[in-house]
């Protein structure tokens, strides 16, 4: 139960690739960390995936997205959602953090500068258009329940920071 | 039902966060400027996700066909177990922060525990909500803090706020038969233990804002028991409507 290994059966790591975040397109799940297992079970795919956020909107369209990719690969699939362990932005591939930054979303930091920079307005965060670390905290929710608003004091861009969530 | 004690007690962690997520959802489109706006929206949504994790499990505890749904929308007033303060009405800013404070308090010392619940399926969702009822409490103690050291009006209005919920905080320390049985299994905390670090931890923030710790002695009650006050069924009418108009729908 405690195991935070991934096990992906090598034939389907590609297939899955293919499936994006859907509020984060740029981002496939597998570089999200969502996806915990997917094993071949009686010609059956077994999938078990975990919410990044408890009420994230995502997860059910995430579910359907893997069904019917794993459908046009052929497959029957069964989709499981697991909450143990609980997911960690630890699990975002380093290629997941360069998409999230390419995408204009600062990758979160780790948990003693999270907390520096959302409770005590250190300024640390990255602008992901200029790259300036002179940027304010705007607000402690964004977009979507896994970021926060930031805005750069140089530039004036404003952009959402990945929050961490360990 | 056979584990009628774990469905009662899992129901009275759930409403909760149920009734809390349907108040801050009425401020969609009306918090007081875009960023809080959708901070509380946030945290509603944070909410109504953990009540399905709670609810999907109650829902195979009662093993009788009831969904998640039907345990969310479709009991009477007397059913629901929440506590009063979460029932409490956003009456202005300073309200809605000052009831989201004083339970976030409870709620991060509350799951803390239950991490520990020989249950393990509820310690795998305390698990997993502790990771975001933190940054609810980073949220809500940090207004706090904003208004309470803010103008004089805002201090005003703080003080008010946190005087008049002041008195639905007791509840939360109070044991219903569920929780003692659930206690007695090592599943349920004991949440009389939690009581002083929470007051202590409160106070604390209140000081930082230069706010008064109310010194109040009489306490309100009920909500456990299933005795609200009057605002409950006007959040049950908005939260039920869709359920009871049209049995069965799906969105």
């Amino acid at each position: 139960m405690t195991t935070t290994e991934q096990i992906i059966d090598k034939s389907l790591i590609a297939i899955l690739e293919q499936v994006s975040d859907p509020e984060i397109p740029v981002l496939s799940i597998m570089d999200m960390g969502v996806v915990r297992s997917a094993v071949f079970e009686d010609g059956v795919v077994k999938v078990e995936i975990t919410p990044t956020y408890s009420g994230c909107p995502a997860m059910d369209v995430i579910g359907d997205d893997i069904k019917k990719a794993l459908e046009e690969a052929g497959y029957k699939s069964e989709i499981n959602l697991i909450l143990h362990p609980a997911w960690t932005t630890d699990w975002i591939t380093p290629r997941g953090r360069k998409a999230l930054e390419d995408y204009g979303i600062a990758a979160p930091l780790e948990a003693e500068t999270d907390k520096d920079v959302l409770l005590h307005g250190k300024k640390i965060v990255k602008c992901t258009n200029c790259g300036s670390q002179n940027t304010r905290l705007v607000s402690q929710f964004g977009s979507t329940a896994c970021k926060a608003q930031f805005q750069c004091e140089d530039c004036q861009e404003p952009f959402d920071y990945f929050k961490c969530l360990k | 039902m056979k584990n009628e004690n774990l469905y009662n007690y899992i129901l009275g962690i759930a409403d909760n966060s149920l009734i809390l997520g349907q108040r801050l959802g009425e401020l969609t489109g009306h918090g007081p400027n875009l960023e809080t706006d959708i901070a509380c929206t946030n945290i509603s949504l944070d909410l109504f996700g953990q009540v399905r994790s709670y609810f999907q499990y109650a829902s195979k505890i009662a093993g009788d066909g009831r969904s998640e749904d039907d345990i969310a929308m479709l009991r009477k007033e007397r059913d629901y177990k929440n506590v009063l303060l979460v029932e409490q009405p956003n009456t202005n800013f300073a309200y809605t922060i000052a009831r989201q404070f004083l339970f976030d308090a409870y709620h991060l010392v509350f799951l803390r525990e239950l991490q520990k619940s020989s249950d393990l399926t509820l310690a795998a969702i305390a698990n997993k909500c502790i990771k975001e009822v933190s940054y609810h409490e980073r949220f809500s103690s940090d207004w706090v803090r904003r208004l309470g050291d803010g103008t004089e009006e805002s201090k005003s209005k703080m003080q008010e706020a946190i005087a008049d919920l002041w008195v639905y905080t007791d509840e939360l320390f109070h044991q219903t038969e569920a929780d003692k049985a659930m206690v007695a299994e090592g599943i349920g905390i004991d949440v009389i233990k939690l009581k002083e670090e929470y007051y202590n931890y409160v106070a604390g923030v209140l000081e930082e804002s230069t706010l008064e710790v109310p010194d109040i002695k009489y306490f309100q009650k009920g909500g456990k028991q299933g005795i609200h006050t009057e605002h409950l069924g006007y959040i049950l009418v908005e939260l039920q409507y869709m359920q009871r108009a049209y049995p069965n729908m799906e969105w």
